[in-house]
């Protein structure tokens, strides 16, 4: 069981021990390293000029490179990998006036302008970096999502667009996968791979890599904070100065890490993160892999994960309305014991889940049963990409001769907690799928969702958005989706 | 510098590498790429370097009864506590008006303010010590909204009027007449890094201070005026800026002197830098404006008077709302010349954030009053808008329509180009076909409904406080031939530096690495402006090219001496100097300079000429010259949800004879994407209580990549020249082009009209969320249904 945090910076050896666990990745590249080229623009994981390239081994020797924000990113969850800095990329010292040195991301940058004052450029460059790494195919659509987690207040981003663009012309990355290669070799190495118990200042942070080794860890430390991802945890320290005293990574817990389709259900693991949950839900269900690839910019869908998602109970999180109109189940476990319960049972109340000391979400469970034009999701924020929801509607609809053979609604923030449109749901069923119905049912909104008026918007706006959300479920069950879609599958004007 | 000849044609084909008209990088961008850029908060910190941080006020206006620190002292790390008792020199931190304490003594006027300060070993430390302060408020009636202002006539002076003609009497007697209002949202200037400021005590008392600020002038008086020294014992120094967009123009005054202050307290070292929250929650940001409207006009749409009353949301303290609101009633007539007119400015004192300047400075909220009226006029009479607005245009710089070119504040737009601009653009973007054909689509599209709009921008150059309007520069030619820069303006990512070196290439004929740029510090230039009002390269361009000008007729003159010539047949050129027959490199010329006692050292300064500004009775010339440009968006709204999107953007701007073309286009580029943000995803919310919600990038939605449009066609103005003696004939261009944005927005205005066949006008408010274009798409709705 390692002690100390232990990674590859830059290619060198990084061995930590004496900062608390809770010191994010950004503070300890700026404070404690003096690598001052990544930036910290918001400390929350939403404008990403804190981004990294972390590597991870992957099954087939390799390493697998994605971006993070490091601003939300504790320490300890990089032991075991590789972390890149922009300084990194090579010669940022010596790159000289006019940037001869550059590395070909980087001079990618240089060469179309993409700078303006430069402070959130690092993090783009990473982005781009992570990308060009892994040799992913970039297209005019496609560099919208990669770099959606960047946020830039100058260019206006087009320039910025046209250098990541012109990567996929840049020289192939041999070179560096073979140095990616043998860093993967290094990291099997026990310092690394196993898991991790870290102490300082009083706080403790947990690693375990076994699936009842964390049972047990957390069944004795039950006030301990469970972390995947930390892309909310991570802010009750940056924003809210919370002292985490225990901390426990499940992001370390292999089978935790999987995810399976048996016969009639696909298991998530609760560490699965978002980027390796997509393919299997969009695969599936292209509405739902929509609201995935919405759910935050491409850095924070790779460290967040669907358990935490569901765990951290919020009434405006975007897969618990998703995975209750397929009828999802929750898998919970507490030492040896598991239970298994609908997933729109463990919201109890605003920040209160059926959930024990001691009890962590192991597994979301999803009956295949929902074909892939069944579900609707329809995500409503005032930004579309790395935006939270004003509210998001889901629909799982079965029309059987005509008439609504099965009916499943829920919503996000449109109350305390993601919830059934149980009374819409009896205003529809077994009825006539017909206009008549849908606006004889919209009523029924209001007995259902009571919304509040906040920062996001009005309740009455609210009201108003779900109940034609009901309407556009109608609409385009009758009439092709680019009638009604400004944004994502078969939208209009792409 | 009017001794210089201003031999453009010797311009147009530069032999030297990067000279001015170069589509050169920014000089900075090998540095940013690669993470070498040092902004504030990367300078390595010297030893014992304490963090300050400001403790907030938790109510909007209150008494402060009392306030125990005790424990706030007492806990780990901490240094030391700075209040109001703890200044030893005056308590303000303001830009002109002498009312924003650094920390308040009496009473806090806004929620969020800067309570008392912490310097500590950490920030941690700071911040959990600041915790533990007890404070006791007695709360006092706080007016949070223009509304309530209004009402209260709480107003920061009395309301200002311009006018021209009679503009009651001439809406009496037109012949049509529209009115109405518009609530105009604020913004968040969002600039990437946030306020910073390191401040490092020297021997007697003075105090270096590196900042993040677009006014190093400004933050060296006010750091010695809170410290109470002399303004020669404080130093400022700013290499570089994450983005400014205004608001480091006063907005860095206050971390900088708290910074100073712990520095002085303690004799160590002090930083200040604002975390996003802190940042949002503390300082001002574009105003919010309300304005009441009334228009005659003739049934060809021809504008006979206008009236307006703009009200617009200052905050708790003047900051920089004097002239930003007097920018606001200069741009109220956008390109239009209005034979009758009468703007009056309500100043609105409320209980929030101290509003504060915002590329465009006023300018964008009263444009946007200016194109509503047209663009109602358009929909009362049934016609297109841009037609309405293409017959109201100001007379073209070429016309002897005299008085048609008077604006209402008395100035004489002579410089007028916004008709060939339109004419051009229209036909580079298909406007009218395509106008044409979005509304035969949206009549067979029951949910999605597309919208376009064209309009246009005047924007006035020069600071309205004509005393502002100067600069200075130093250049130093070293004895090898290599070029010391400085000049009084900062670089904040809009190009100047590189820009100013390429003015410095292209005077002495040398490529432009010679050129070395420096950080902007008062040690070297002295009494500079703020690098604002898009005045940057105008001003400092012309202050670098009178210093190398000094050295360049110091060389002549030794030259013609030493190789018997005249002065005049000196010449420089691709980095050469030509001496009559003789010829030299420049090196050789600067090496036989220095040896024989030349001085190869300059100042510079530039005063704009022919602007003066008579507020008293609101007639003069505020500006210089105008920039001019147009845009055409097209854009699509989902009528279900007001979901909305930017589908094709064609911009034709105006920046005169261009010093960068890449530069400038990163600007206009950069600032419509910047203005449609403003007025479609970018909203501020406070509670009922003045406490703000939108404080994070989680809250606050600046433009991602995806709200870009995917089609955007963005050209300079190629005939563009400027008709005043600027620097090489360029014009400014770092707020014109925010204003092309107003396009999005009355594109999204057209979309939402389709609902009601285009019968009812949409009174569409600013920011356009999916809440604001959702209900305004139920209003249009339920009226149409009304009519029929």
């Amino acid at each position: 069981m390692a002690q100390a945090i232990a990674f590859l910076l830059n290619g060198a050896v990084e061995t930590v021990s004496d900062v608390p666990p809770t010191t994010t990745l950004l503070q300890y590249l700026r404070r404690h390293k003096g690598l001052t080229g990544t930036k910290e623009g918001c400390a929350e994981g939403d404008c990403g000029a804190c981004t990294v390239a972390l590597g991870d081994p992957s099954g087939d020797g390799a390493l697998r490179h994605r971006a993070a924000n490091a601003c939300v990113l504790f320490l300890p969850m990089v032991h075991g990998r590789t972390v890149t800095t922009v300084e990194g990329l090579g010669r940022a010292a010596g790159a000289g006036p006019n940037g001869a040195d550059l590395h070909p991301v980087s001079r990618a940058f240089v060469d179309y302008h993409a700078s303006q004052c430069g402070f959130c450029t690092p993090g783009f460059v990473m982005s781009a970096y992570a990308a060009w790494l892994e040799g992913e195919p970039l297209h005019k659509r496609s560099v919208d999502d990669l770099l959606a987690g960047n946020l830039c207040r100058c260019t206006g981003y087009g320039p910025i667009i046209d250098a990541t663009l012109a990567l996929n012309g840049a020289p192939p990355p041999g070179e560096d996968r073979a140095v990616a290669k043998e860093t993967a070799r290094r990291l099997q190495n026990a310092a690394y791979a196993g898991s991790l118990a870290y102490e300082n200042g009083g706080q403790r942070w947990f690693g375990p890599t076994g699936l009842n080794e964390l049972a047990d860890l957390y069944e004795a430390h039950p006030d301990a904070t469970i972390v995947a991802g930390a892309t909310d945890v991570g802010l009750w320290v940056t924003k809210q100065h919370r002292r985490l005293d225990t901390v426990i990574d499940i992001g370390r817990v292999r089978a935790l890490n999987e995810l399976t389709a048996t016969g009639d259900t696909l298991r998530i693991g609760a560490g699965v993160t978002c980027t390796d949950a997509f393919d299997a839900i969009a695969g599936r269900w292209p509405d739902f892999g929509e609201l995935l690839r919405r759910f935050g910019g491409r850095q924070v869908r790779n460290a967040a994960t669907i358990g935490g998602n569901i765990a951290n109970g919020s009434p405006i999180g975007d897969s618990p309305p998703a995975l209750i109109a397929l009828g999802a189940t929750l898998v919970l476990r507490k030492g040896k014991a598991r239970r298994r319960l609908p997933l729109e049972a463990f919201f109890l109340d605003y920040g209160r889940q059926d959930r024990q000391p001691g009890e962590f979400v192991e597994a979301i469970e999803i009956p295949l049963d929902t074909g892939a034009e069944e579900l609707k999701c329809y995500k409503i924020s005032k930004r579309f990409d790395q935006d939270i929801s004003a509210l998001c509607g889901c629909f799982n609809l079965r029309i059987e001769d005509g008439a609504v053979a099965s009916m499943r609604i829920a919503f996000g923030g449109m109350a305390a907690t993601p919830k059934r449109a149980s009374a819409v749901e009896t205003a529809l069923w077994g009825k006539p799928w017909t206009e008549e119905t849908v606006t004889a049912a919209l009523p029924a909104f209001a007995e259902d969702f009571t919304p509040i008026d906040d920062m996001r918007a009005s309740a009455g706006y609210r009201l108003l958005a779900a109940q034609n959300l009901l309407r556009r479920c109608f609409h385009e069950s009758r009439r092709p989706l680019r009638e009604t879609r400004l944004v994502g599958r078969e939208a209009a004007f792409a | 510098m009017n001794e210089l000849p201003a031999k453009e044609a010797a311009v147009a084909a530069p032999a030297i590498e990067g000279g001015v008209r170069a589509a050169r990088v920014h000089d900075s961008a090998a540095k940013h790429v690669s993470g070498a850029a040092i902004y504030t908060d990367d300078i390595p910190e010297p030893p014992g370097t304490l963090q300050a941080y400001l403790a907030r006020s938790e109510r909007a206006h209150a008494r402060i009864v009392s306030m125990d620190l005790a424990a706030v002292r007492a806990s780990e790390g901490v240094a030391a506590v700075m209040t109001a008792g703890d200044i030893p020199g005056a308590n303000d931190v303001s830009p002109m008006a002498g009312d924003d304490p650094l920390f308040p003594a009496a009473t806090v006027e806004y929620f969020g303010q800067a309570l008392f300060g912490v310097a500590a070993e950490t920030v941690e430390q700071a911040r959990a010590a600041a915790a533990k302060a007890t404070v006791v408020y007695e709360d006092l009636p706080a007016l949070l909204t223009i509304e309530d202002a209004m009402a209260a006539q709480s107003l920061l002076e009395p309301p200002y009027t311009m006018a021209k003609g009679d503009a009651a009497a001439a809406i009496a007697t037109a012949p049509r007449v529209v009115e109405g209002r518009i609530e105009i949202g604020g913004q968040e200037h969002f600039y990437l890094e946030g306020q910073a400021a390191l401040a490092v005590p020297g021997e007697d008392e003075d105090m270096t201070v590196h900042c993040s600020s677009q006014h190093p002038s400004e933050i060296q008086h006010t750091v010695a005026k809170v410290l109470g020294v002399p303004n020669h014992s404080v130093t400022v120094e700013v290499r570089r800026m994450g983005g400014g967009f205004g608001g480091k123009e006063s907005q860095g005054n206050l971390p900088a002197a708290a910074a100073a202050l712990a520095a002085r307290l303690t004799g160590r070292p002090a930083k200040c830098v604002y975390d996003r929250d802190d940042d949002m929650l503390l300082t001002g940001k574009r105003h919010d404006f309300r304005i009441d409207y009334r228009a005659g006009f003739d049934e060809a749409g021809c504008i006979l008077g206008v009236e307006f009353d703009q009200a617009l949301r200052c905050g708790m303290s003047w900051d920089l709302s004097g002239p930003i609101a007097d920018r606001a009633m200069f741009h109220a007539d956008n390109c239009y010349s209005l034979p009758n007119a009468r703007i009056t400015s309500y100043r609105c004192k409320t209980n929030t954030q101290s509003n504060t300047a915002f590329r465009g400075f006023g300018g964008p909220q009263g444009m946007i009053g200016m194109e509503r009226v047209v663009d109602q006029i358009a929909a009362t009479l049934g016609m297109d808008p841009a037609a309405v607005r293409a017959i109201n245009f100001y007379p073209h710089k070429d016309s002897d329509d005299d008085e048609g070119k008077i604006a209402p504040y008395g100035m004489a737009v002579e410089d007028c180009i916004v008709s060939d601009i339109w004419s051009e653009l229209a036909g580079t973007s298909d406007y009218a076909a395509r106008r044409a054909e979005i509304r035969d689509w949206n009549a067979g599209s029951p949910v999605l409904k597309r919208g376009i709009a064209m309009t246009p921008v005047k924007f006035g150059i020069s600071f309205t406080n004509t005393t502002l309007n100067q600069a200075g520069a130093l250049v130093h030619v070293y004895n090898d031939g290599s070029i010391h820069l400085n000049h009084g303006g900062t670089e904040m990512g809009q190009g100047l530096f590189v820009k100013v070196a390429q003015v410095v290439a292209s005077e002495f004929q040398v490529d432009l690495d010679r050129v070395k740029i420096t950080a902007t510090t008062t040690g070297k230039v002295p009494n500079t402006s703020a690098t604002a009002a898009s005045s940057g390269s105008d001003l400092n361009g012309m202050a670098a090219r009178d210093a190398a000008g000094k050295i360049k007729r110091r060389l002549a003159d030794f030259l013609a001496e030493r190789y018997q010539a005249k002065p005049a047949d000196v010449r420089f050129d691709a980095g050469r100097v030509h001496v009559g027959a003789e010829s030299l490199t420049f090196d050789e010329a600067i090496g036989k300079a220095y040896a024989a006692r030349v001085s190869l050292s300059a100042t510079g300064f530039y005063a704009t000429p022919k602007i003066r500004w008579d507020k008293a009775t609101a007639q003069g010339r505020p500006f210089f010259y105008c920039a001019y440009g147009a845009a055409v968006t097209e854009v699509a709204i989902d009528t279900l949800t007001g979901e909305n999107r930017l589908l094709r953007v064609d911009i034709l701007h105006d920046v005169g004879k261009s010093l960068n073309p890449a530069i400038d286009l990163g600007q206009i580029e950069g600032g419509f994407v910047q203005g449609a943000g403003w007025l479609t995803t970018e909203e501020l919310v406070w509670d009922d209580k003045g406490r703000l919600m939108t404080h994070a990038p989680s809250t606050y939605k600046i433009p991602a990549c995806s709200d870009r449009a995917p089609v955007m066609n963005i050209r300079l103005f190629d005939r563009g020249e400027n008709v005043e003696d600027t620097i090489y004939r360029s014009k400014a261009v770092g707020e014109p082009p925010l204003m092309l944005g107003i396009s999005a927005f009355m594109a999204l205005s057209d979309a939402v009209a389709s609902v009601g066949g285009y019968r009812t006008y949409p009174f569409l408010d600013t920011p356009a969320t999916p809440e604001r274009v959702l209900f305004a798409v139920e209003r249009v709705r339920r009226a149409a249904e009304a009519d029929s």
